[in-house]
């Protein structure tokens, strides 16, 4: 592999406090060197990426997408939703399990981490918590763990039950990973399509409440305090896609308390409202549902005030015919990969002021280290050559016809964004040129 | 999602339509039922409507077609349990068959909330929501108007207009949440002065209700106490009571104490003799004597039930004009 330049650009890297014009050397895959502009010379052979103007930063970490391999291949694939990836300046996801069959063995763990899928960036997995995400037995960890696996979570659906939950907790408190909560009291939610609140009222659909997440948060952050204190273990509680003040509340006080538990928002929680369902937008169908605005806002301030750690996109490709149905029938989920980082810098950064450095952070090293993911999420020298090249000042609009995802399923088919990925390099690799 | 608008004449929602629209509909209603019959039957004489219907139905379904035909209209009816809809196929794809076959304006009672928009994008054509889900049964509420304007004292002859119903309280009973009718009566109604005060219990009848008050100056209230609400409606000018059937189908699982429900919010001859009198008594169907409202009320003298589906019937008929662009409909835009 040939060696990479990439000189002129302002480096933003939280991880190791640098946020200046830096030139970089990518080597063998890894950061070779970080130096003051005018350090490092071109020569000849060298391939060189002119960064002026630009942002270098750790390639984009997300903690929180579907790829539906196996199973659903004609909604996305390893393939195009990690090129989906590499195109939002991702260079590592982690897949959810709710593929089919269920990702809840080691033999199926490597077959989807097998390089004949083809994935461009680094690929991590959680497998199911529960055999078949059932939220019955707890799946086997220690192997799994071996196998590859970054932490656990039965995303789609919660682990309902306290026996099964707490068993999860404490088994992945014992080789250091977390479990990942989707926080949704299911018994409440039978029916609903779409946030409770006078819009949900007005278009006749059933609503969620803010409660079925946040009843979910808070028996979590009890067992967390539980365990904590009857086993002497330190359970990582990880809470998915945060879309509610009381469940945002509880983790800020939880955090407060000393408890390990980490969270994550998603763009669309941040930017959109109930308001954006309109006449039945099926492409404003998600769960967590979009909330109303003094939810937004509360993730807003979470982001702002630490107690968020990084922003997921749960990026969740559905084919056309499937979300052209009646609102109620249609499947929950976005796409969101390629509209992350033009909208936290357009909602965050531009919207409230966020430094475009905390933005980096939330989005690389914080991510990075929830599931303890070494040399990543950082551009400090030997780390992995995971780099995103963006314009900061850029602003677009997302057209969802170009997207390299196989869906289309997005409510930000033609809104603005801010910064524009221009090259995402993966381990030494240039795997997206904009 | 395919980005196509919703085709003129098109009857979604009544949220977006103007005062002047309501007043174009009820005009053209007046006209065509003035009509001698076989005049009124060249009107769409030839014409393809189809009328696809997944849930059962007998006033709305019969009043459409029956104002279908009247108006010389060749029409279709297409039903969940004998067609392909039981093989599967989507609503999409059921809809495109029938623009495919010629229709030109499909009439659609569905379960689920906001179809309509689903089938009027995906086909183009003219769509009359007659009914989906929870969410709006606009015909209705503009039968249950023109039934208020020709039923309640000193009402005929008025301009239909912003005030029109200034001085009128309907009060809105039983299960509004489960309740498409109550969604387009209270959107509805407050556009020509009603006031709309909302009764039942909190499991049939949320806070959010609230939101369906118009943006500009509101219009609905909730008053559980359903004496209370007659008593006052009474009180302010003209009342009516609109009662509303508990739907079962519905609930999910809501466990609801009846023979309590019943002593509180059943209309029956002594609430209503006590608390308003006057007041005109309607309900929009299927009724369950005995339950929301007691026999004899309904068969009373103050009771517009039956002339509810009679007006029905008329303003379907001029939906059905306004849905394919004929008999003075030509300037009406939506």
């Amino acid at each position: 592999m040939s060696d990479l330049l990439i000189l002129n650009g302002r480096l933003v890297d939280p991880a190791s406090g640098v946020d200046g014009e830096r030139d970089l050397l990518l080597r063998h895959g890894r950061v070779a060197a970080v130096e003051m502009p005018g350090q490092l010379r071109a020569v000849k052979g060298k391939e060189v990426i002119d960064a002026k103007g630009m942002i270098v930063a750790p390639g984009l970490v997300d903690v929180h997408v579907h790829l539906r391999e196996p199973g659903q291949t004609y909604k996305e694939s390893i393939k195009t939703g990690t090129a989906a990836a590499a195109a939002g300046g991702f260079t590592s996801v982690v897949a959810m399990p709710n593929t089919v069959p269920v990702n809840d063995s080691v033999a199926k763990l490597e077959w989807m981490m097998d390089a004949e899928r083809e994935a461009c960036v680094k690929l991590f997995a959680m497998p199911a918590a529960t055999f078949g995400s059932l939220g019955e037995e707890i799946t086997d960890y220690h192997e799994l763990q071996r196998a590859g696996a970054v932490g656990f979570t039965d995303d789609g659906k919660p682990v309902l039950h306290d026996r099964v939950m707490r068993a999860a907790l404490v088994a992945a408190a014992g080789i250091g990973v977390p479990i990942s909560q989707h926080a949704e009291d299911t018994r409440l939610t039978g029916g609903c399509s779409m946030n409770a609140g006078p819009v949900a009222f007005r278009l006749g659909l059933r609503g969620m409440t803010v409660e079925a997440e946040s009843k979910i948060v808070e028996r979590d952050i009890r067992l967390l305090r539980d365990i904590e204190k009857q086993e002497g273990l330190r359970p990582h509680l990880h809470v998915q896609h945060v879309s509610t003040a009381n469940a945002m509340e509880a983790i800020r006080q939880a955090k407060r308390s000393g408890l390990h538990v980490t969270c994550e928002v998603a763009p669309h929680h941040f930017t959109l409202t109930d308001e954006a369902v309109g006449d039945y937008d099926t492409n404003a169908k998600m769960n967590p549902p979009l909330r109303n605005d003094a939810d937004r806002l509360a993730m807003i301030a979470g982001l702002m005030d630490g107690t968020v750690d990084c922003i997921a996109t749960d990026h969740a490709p559905h084919a056309l015919f499937e979300k052209e149905q009646e609102f109620e029938r249609a499947p929950n989920g976005i796409t969101g990969l390629e509209t992350a980082l033009g909208l936290a810098l357009q909602v965050l950064h531009k919207g409230n002021g966020m430094p475009i450095s905390r933005v980096i952070e939330l989005m690389s090293v914080q991510p990075a280290r929830i599931v303890s993911l070494q040399g990543r999420g950082t551009l400090s020298v030997d780390s992995f050559a995971d780099v995103v090249v963006f314009e900061p000042s850029a602003e677009w609009s997302f057209e969802a016809a170009k997207s390299r995802s196989k869906s289309r399923n997005t409510p930000f088919d033609g809104a603005p964004m801010l910064g524009r990925v221009l090259t995402t390099i993966s381990e030494g690799r240039v795997i997206y040129r904009g | 999602m395919e980005k196509r608008g919703v085709a003129v004449g098109s009857l979604l929602t009544v949220a977006n339509l103007s005062v002047e629209e309501v007043a174009a509909i009820l005009a053209a209603t007046d006209r065509l039922e003035r009509m001698a019959a076989a005049e009124r039957v060249r009107i769409l004489a030839g014409r393809r409507i189809a009328l696809l219907f997944y849930e059962s139905s007998t006033r709305t379904r019969t009043s459409f077609e029956l104002a279908a035909k009247s108006l010389g209209a060749m029409t279709t009816l297409v039903s969940d349990k004998s067609s392909s809809i039981e093989k599967g196929e989507s609503l999409k794809d059921t809809g495109l068959t029938l623009r495919a076959l010629g229709a030109e304006c499909i009439v659609l009672r569905h379960a689920n909330s906001g179809a309509p928009y689903l089938l009027a994008k995906s086909t183009g054509l003219p769509v009359l929501n007659a009914g989906d889900g929870m969410h709006e049964h606009p015909s209705q509420a503009l039968l249950d108007l023109r039934t208020m304007l020709t039923r309640l004292p000193g009402m005929s002859g008025r301009l239909v207009n912003a005030k029109t119903l200034d001085g009128v309280t309907v009060v809105i009973t039983g299960d509004i949440l489960h309740s498409r009718v109550a969604r387009s009566n209270a959107m509805l109604l407050p556009k020509l002065g009603a006031r709309v005060v909302l009764c039942g219990p909190k499991e049939l009848l949320p806070e959010d209700a609230l939101g369906l008050g118009l943006a500009s100056k509101g219009g609905v209230e909730i008053e559980r106490d359903f004496d209370k609400a007659l008593k006052q409606a009474a009180s302010q000018g003209l009342a009516v009571a609109m009662m509303l059937r508990i739907q079962r189908e519905r609930l999910a699982g809501l466990e609801l104490d009846l023979g309590d429900y019943i002593s509180r919010y059943q209309l029956d001859q002594e609430r209503l003799a006590a608390r308003a009198p006057e007041a005109l008594v309607m309900h929009p169907g299927p009724m369950i004597r005995g339950l929301e409202i007691a026999g004899e009320v309904a068969d009373g003298a103050n009771s517009a039930i039956e002339d509810q589906v009679r007006h029905g019937l008329a303003v379907r008929t001029a939906l059905l004009v306004r849905a394919l662009g004929v008999g003075g409909f030509e300037s009406v835009t939506v």
